[in-house]
């Protein structure tokens, strides 16, 4: 898939700033950022502004991605681990229109890949930045959603509360019942939400070789995985983190280790899996696919 | 530092200011991202620099400074130009004091200050932590750990280890990083700077000296 | 076989010749003008100023114009492109006792200095549709000169009540930190006053009237009377550090409101008046209404009442007033969930056929995000 095939070139629109966001923005993203290197898997809260695409589409990711970027690097942009889908391919015409940067669909030849929802399966290299679109950066939210009690449990290291929800889970039903966005240790010491990635994705954010960053624009919360760091997925002994398994391969490529989606062909109960990440899944199709 | 300064005879600051400042940003970044591993900056970034100071130095706090933020200026950097010049081509406030300060650029052999008198930040906001640029006078990455400051580096960012020489850095400093590290998730942050080169010593490293 | 859906590009750039083609509408019909929405459409246009936080009339009638009326949209458009306007420098407190006032009454006294003035309030008008609008062509001049009398400067009702000592003071003590600037950096909590004021200003208006509505019906422990609505101009001053002294940079219309209410008293204070305070850009008296009571309700951990309504607790009120953030959040969930979704349906047929108790409807395994 070329990616003129769906995202015909953008010229770079002179009258933005290059990346948009005005360079004192830019510098107070930065600092946020370098804190949030720092301390892995910390949020540091940052004054997050409002973008010209609305708040839960993006603008965390965004925000990063345009205060790292710079006209070499060579961008992707996924949602749902396609490229091709409506939302990252207006964040990615937002990105040529306003740095002129060169956009790529291969995860390969990506130096910053934005993302919402997956971890490429093709493993990341040493120098690639994977920027994570986060809608709830807390963890611990939907156990506690005052942010002055989260602050300080994350201050002393106090994850009981989510220890005792997923061992309700296992009385209930057996296993842990949570799917996506699946809570992390980072360096065994902080409790860290993954954005919603399919606890899937989960094991492929530890020992990463490339830098994992995370903005949440509408919760103004930035955070990061360094490369080589341990990500932890909570689990007990008894019961150890698992992921997804399909019974059937993709049926475009063949693959029977990514991670699949459930398409419906007919109104009878048809249906068919294929790869949700577009890139991996035409790399590994048949030679005259 | 009220006495009037005569501009036209500070030193020049990026040709570019915005995309020199990403470049030199992602630089940071990448010294972050993996600690003690020594890059070099361009030297089209910088004509000239304040006397005493090193190029890497002056490119990683101009990249990081503005108006909200505030300098220290270590022992014996004080007296030159490199308050007038940072005021000048950033916008940031010379903090009244160490204990205020955001960024502070020292000497590596300054020993009036020790690493925990910086701003350490607290449980709940352990970014609002002092970031270090300490100049020394040679970074690489080769070297026999435990001989004359070459030390060995794990943690976060760094796959087994790495080693780090960094000339002429007080002798106790592997001692001061420890004790920072005790302190996490608080505790500052660190860059070494020499010449162009740089390397970066988050708080999450654990350093043998 | 199965074709992946493509196109984005064309989808989006087919949507936007749609937008623009549903919002000019029948094009025999006359476009309207940034000035007919800045005459016509005046409190659509104060409204969006207000919560867009730039005030900029123009800039505000062309949001509207852009967002075809609709306002949480066009409020949406103004804070977006002023998110990245530089900071040239921040004004003095506004006097709001020097107003030029337009509109100012008092609910507390029958009469008081300055008068009961009723301004142009749609209060009294009957809400009669009023079908002489509806015939369109020349509208005779309507003089209104007798009916607005000049109200110069005219002292607050709360200043009034401040002689006798029976109402709470706020005088900035030395050393009072300029405020936070909200824009600029995120909320911590718990919030100061200065701090949740900026959040309000910026709220939904209608998010605070239900919050202020709350508070009238129980859910908190609130008695307040509208001590004072003022409307007119109010003087923008600035004083920049170069020229150490204050000047003027223009007029702005601003509504204010102070709620008093009844309190009883604690160890440290006497029985006495408490204040909720309000104020909005432009002939907005709802939202500054609301916003008073608001206010007032967030004050009640400082003054030692129980913080057991939702209009008191400052984290639910200040994360939930934001109409962009709220918007946004909401209609994300238009976006493609596909692999979240996935996981779930893997989770649940998993279930059914291991036999295992099957989560009921309330017990959410995750959420949507």
């Amino acid at each position: 898939m070329k990616i003129d095939d769906f995202s015909p070139a953008v010229a770079r629109d002179g009258n933005f700033n290059f990346a948009y966001l005005d360079e004192r923005t830019k510098r107070m993203i930065r600092r946020a950022i370098l804190k949030a290197v720092a301390v892995p898997g910390y949020q540091v809260p940052f004054g997050s502004r409002e973008m010209p695409l609305p708040y839960g589409w993006g603008t965390g990711g965004i925000q990063v991605t345009a205060s790292i970027i710079g006209p070499e690097d060579v961008l992707k942009v996924i949602d749902q681990g396609a490229d091709d889908t409506v939302n990252a391919v207006n964040i990615r015409r937002f990105f040529q229109r306003t740095t002129g940067v060169e956009v790529t669909t291969h995860t390969t030849a990506a130096t910053i890949i934005q993302t919402r929802h997956r971890i490429p399966e093709t493993p990341l290299a040493a120098g690639q930045i994977l920027v994570y679109q986060v809608p709830m950066p807390e963890p611990l939210q939907k156990l506690e959603p005052r942010e002055a009690e989260t602050r300080s449990l994350h201050g002393l290291a106090e994850y009981g509360l989510m220890h005792v929800k997923l061992y309700e889970d296992i009385v209930r039903f057996g296993h842990v019942a949570t799917t996506y966005d699946y809570p992390v240790m980072v360096d065994g010491r902080y409790l860290m939400a993954p954005s919603p990635i399919p606890k899937f994705d989960n094991p492929k954010m530890s020992m990463n070789a490339a830098l994992q960053l995370f903005g949440a624009g509408r919760e103004k919360r930035i955070y990061a995985v360094p490369p080589w760091t341990r990500v932890e997925s909570l689990a007990f002994e008894d019961h150890p983190f698992e992921i997804q398994r399909w019974s059937e391969p993709c049926a475009l490529c063949g693959d029977t280790a990514s991670f699949l989606d459930e398409v419906i062909t007919d109104d009878v109960g048809g249906r068919m899996f294929v790869c949700s990440d577009t890139d991996h899944c035409l790399a590994h199709r048949p030679a005259h696919d | 530092m009220n006495a009037p300064v005569d501009l036209s005879r500070l030193s020049p600051g990026f040709p570019n200011a915005a995309l020199d400042s990403q470049t030199v940003f992602r630089a940071c970044l990448g010294a972050m991202s993996e600690p003690g591993r020594v890059t070099s900056l361009d030297s089209a970034l910088l004509e000239s620099t304040p006397a005493g100071l090193s190029g890497a130095a002056v490119a990683i706090l101009l990249a990081l400074l503005d108006q909200d933020t505030t300098l220290w200026l270590g022992e014996g950097l004080r007296e030159g130009d490199a308050g007038a010049y940072f005021r000048f081509h950033t916008g940031c406030a010379i903090a009244p004091s160490l204990a205020q300060a955001g960024f502070a650029l020292l000497s590596g052999r300054d020993e009036s200050a020790a690493l925990s008198d910086f701003m350490q930040g607290s449980e709940a906001f352990p970014d609002r932590s002092a970031t270090l640029v300490v100049q020394c006078c040679g970074l690489a990455n080769v070297g026999d750990a435990g001989e004359g400051n070459c030390w060995r580096l794990t943690g976060p960012g760094i796959r087994d280890y790495r080693l780090l020489k960094a000339s002429g850095v007080r002798g106790d400093f592997p001692q001061q990083w420890s004790d920072n590290r005790k302190g996490f998730p608080c505790g500052v942050d660190v860059f070494f700077a020499s010449g162009l080169s740089l390397a970066g010593l988050p708080r999450t490293t654990r350093l043998e000296g | 076989m199965y074709v992946a859906v493509k196109g984005g590009e064309r989808a989006i750039l087919n949507s936007y010749a749609l937008v623009d083609q549903a919002r000019r509408g029948d094009p025999s019909v006359p476009e309207l003008s940034l000035d007919q929405i800045r005459q016509q459409l005046r409190l659509s246009v104060d409204r969006v100023m207000c919560e867009g936080s730039i005030y900029d009339p123009e800039l505000a009638a062309l949001a509207i114009k852009q967002a075809a009326g609709d306002l949480v949209e066009a409020i949406f458009l103004l804070r977006a492109y002023r998110a990245t306007l530089p900071r040239l420098g921040y004004s003095l407190p506004l006097d709001t006792a020097d107003m030029q006032l337009f509109r100012r009454v008092s609910a507390t006294f029958k009469d008081l200095p300055g008068g009961q003035v009723l301004g142009p309030t749609y209060d009294y008008t009957q809400r009669l549709l009023d079908f002489s609008l509806a015939a369109s062509g020349a509208v005779a001049e309507i003089d209104a000169s007798d009916a607005a009398p000049e109200v110069g400067p005219v002292p607050r009702v709360v200043d009034l009540l401040n002689h006798e000592g029976l109402i709470e003071t706020h005088e900035p003590g030395a050393g009072d930190p300029d405020p936070r600037d909200l824009t600029r950096e995120p909320i911590a909590y718990p919030a100061d006053r200065a701090t949740w004021m900026q959040n309000l200003a910026r709220g939904d208006e209608g998010f605070l009237l239900a919050m202020g509505y709350s508070t009238q019906r129980g859910y908190a422990n609130s008695h307040p009377f509208a001590g004072e609505i003022r409307y007119g101009m109010a003087e923008l001053v600035i004083e920049p550090e170069e020229l150490g002294f204050a000047v003027s940079i223009g007029d702005i219309e601003v509504t204010e409101c102070q709620m008093v209410n009844q309190f009883g008293g604690s160890k440290s204070q006497p029985p006495q008046f408490t204040r909720g305070y309000g104020l909005a850009f432009g002939a907005s008296e709802r939202k500054a209404m609301a916003m008073a009571l608001v206010d007032r309700a967030l004050r009640a951990d400082e003054l030692g009442e129980a913080v057991e309504a939702p209009a008191q607790m400052q984290e639910f009120v200040l994360s939930h007033s934001d109409n962009l953030e709220a918007s946004g959040f909401v209609q994300h969930l238009k976006l493609p969930h596909y692999v979240d979704f996935q996981s779930e349906l893997e989770l649940v047929r998993r279930m059914r056929t291991s036999g295992a108790p099957a989560a009921d409807a309330s017990e959410p395994a995750g959420e949507a995000a």
